[in-house]
């Protein structure tokens, strides 16, 4: 499905975000902090509606279609994950089938299935009977992901993905996204994690995309000392070949 | 597994109604009790002699253990309700104001006479009617910025402060300290002076809102992973959390109507079910009203029995009895609640 955020403006931190993803393809977005990546993405699955612009899906804009429609679509790891109440893992991941369930409850044998399999490509199977809230930070990212994918989305949104797991599972779960053959859109921290797995890259800078484009086009010296003041080196991954950073270390003040 | 629970506590329910009947300052004997049931409903021949115990069971007793299961009932599914909606462990039926809103028009009657002309239901029409102003007013206050449940909690506690205020100011101004002792025990919660007629306006309401609530129970799940991720799931939170809260505090204004503001039930037979059947409100919703009615009617019974021939308010027993039984239970299951 193609994403599309055209001119999105947020009053005081978006100033027309603009780029467009086709289906089936993987963007990141990165930024310093502050710059407005995870206020975009909660406009693309409508926690905000923006002041101004709008998001389309398949060119539809998102604000003539009902939230429920959207949630059949569109799928997304956020960053507000307090809970109040001690779910088991299984409940957790079976609310990714609410958009797809109607009226009364009863799910089917294809729902467990679909939560069942979404638990297992997260490597978070053994943890169906333990208790959200006792998982760890980085067990309970992996869930959050299985319930997104229990939603069978065509869009996947992810706030940080990869924040609090280990260096493993960081590397599985991008692969998993990426294998999926949806369109994702994921806010990553890590540069050369970005360069790794995302087929385009949108760097965004108070508030608007100062540069798009392939890790190549994007991630250079350049871009990397204007926004996020850091000197970098580009070197290639010694395997994949994909440019990855080295970063020039700042001096240790006395 | 909740499946079986339903059934036992269906059968705990009837047999905790047939108990209500014939426990009090007069004991029926349980057979004459069913006896007597099944001559008013179905039609048989009673003694002259019995006239008597069949009045106290027919038309004292059985209204008043009917609305205390209804009571229960209503007060532990808007409890479920309430906790899920502002997503807060601590909230309760009357985190919302509406209980204190209802003890305003309540503590007026008792202390001043007003809407005497209603006579009995004076008391009941004038907290109702108080309810729907503080709750009205609540939502008003609220609404600005957004329903979000922060702003829900607050408000309603910031009201539940003034509208206590004008109900003490009542109580400490009554001419006859006997008004003001009526107005308090009406706040804590009473069954006493029930009568048949109490019964269908809260039996229908909390039905149906019971009802409807459990067709809201994989939304309740959904908002309590908070407002992003519901909305993620096809959540319209806004416009759900408008309806909760029209629904949840008219079934509250309609117990405490009738009731009192009976304390304690609404804040932990949630969370006793939610220990034994965890926290999918399917099953939360299906199994806290039967246990809240088996509970109330108990408490009823015990406020009848323990300092026979006077009547104790019912807040008192839930606390009494909640309290402990809560700590255990807390104690002997990892339970958590409120994130760590």
């Amino acid at each position: 499905m193609d994403v599309e955020v055209d001119g999105v403006v947020v009053d005081g931190i978006l100033r027309g975000v603009e780029f467009a993803a086709r289906k089936g393809e993987v963007h990141g977005i990165v930024g310093p902090n502050g710059s407005g990546k995870s206020t975009t993405l909660r406009c693309v699955y409508r926690a905000l509606t923006p002041s101004g612009g709008a998001v389309r899906l398949d060119g539809r804009p998102l604000a003539a279609m009902s939230i429920r429609d959207t949630a059949r679509q569109l799928a997304a790891l956020t960053q507000d994950s307090q809970v109040e109440f001690d779910f088991t893992v299984a409940e957790v991941v079976a609310m990714g089938r609410l958009p797809h369930q109607s009226g009364f409850d009863r799910e089917t044998a294809r729902d467990r299935e679909v939560c069942a399999s979404a638990l297992s490509r997260v490597d978070a199977a053994h943890l169906a009977d333990r208790s959200f809230l006792s998982l760890s930070g980085g067990e309970r990212q992996r869930v959050l992901i299985a319930r997104a994918l229990a939603q069978e989305p065509r869009v996947l949104v992810l706030d940080e993905p990869t924040n609090h797991l280990d260096i493993n599972h960081q590397l599985a779960v991008l692969a998993l996204v990426r294998g999926l053959g949806v369109t994702v859109l994921a806010v990553l921290h890590d540069l050369n994690l970005a360069a790794a797995y995302c087929d385009r890259i949108h760097v965004l800078d108070a508030g608007r995309v100062v540069a798009s484009g392939t890790a190549e086009e994007v991630l250079t010296p350049e871009v990397l000392a204007d926004v996020f003041r850091v000197r970098a080196h580009v070197v290639r991954h010694p395997v994949s070949g994909v440019p990855q950073l080295l970063f020039e270390h700042q001096e240790v003040l006395p | 597994m909740t499946k079986r629970l339903c059934a036992g506590l269906t059968a705990l329910l009837l047999l905790s109604v047939v108990c209500g009947v014939a426990l009090g300052p007069v004991s029926v004997p349980f057979t004459d009790v069913v006896r007597f049931l099944k001559a008013a409903v179905v039609g048989d021949v009673i003694q002259a002699a019995e006239a008597g115990a069949y009045r106290i069971v027919w038309d004292i007793r059985l209204p008043r253990v009917l609305l205390a299961a209804v009571v229960g009932a209503g007060l532990s599914v808007v409890g479920v309700a309430i906790q899920a909606m502002v997503r807060n462990a601590l909230a309760d039926p009357y985190v919302l104001g509406i209980s204190s809103g209802a003890s305003v028009g309540a503590t007026a009657v008792a202390t001043m006479g007003l809407f005497a002309s209603l006579g009995i239901y004076a008391l009941s029409t004038a907290a109702f009617l108080s309810a729907l102003i503080a709750m009205a007013l609540v939502y008003l206050a609220a609404r600005r910025g957004g329903l979000t449940p922060l702003r829900l909690v607050l408000t309603g506690t910031a009201m539940a402060y003034g509208f206590s205020a004008i109900a003490m100011l009542l109580v400490f101004q009554a001419p006859r300290g006997e008004a003001a002792r009526a107005a308090m025990f009406w706040l804590l919660g009473s069954l006493g002076g029930v009568t048949w007629a109490s019964l269908p306006a809260a039996a229908v309401t909390v039905v149906a809102g019971t009802v409807y609530l459990r067709t809201r129970a994989k939304q309740l799940n959904a908002m309590s992973m908070g407002d992003e991720t519901a909305t993620t799931l096809g959540v319209d939170v806004t416009r759900t959390r408008k309806t909760l809260f029209v629904v949840t505090a008219a079934m509250t204004g309609v117990l405490v109507a009738v009731s009192g503001a009976v304390g304690f039930v609404g804040l932990m037979l949630p969370h006793l079910v939610r220990l034994v059947v965890g926290a999918d409100h399917r099953r939360v919703l299906t199994i806290a009203p039967l246990a809240g009615a088996c509970f109330l009617i108990w408490v009823d019974v015990a406020a009848r029995l323990l300092a026979a021939p006077e009547e104790l308010p019912l807040g008192v027993i839930t606390a009494a009895l909640g309290v402990p039984c809560f700590v255990f239970l807390m104690r002997g299951r990892g339970y958590v609640f409120g994130g760590k």
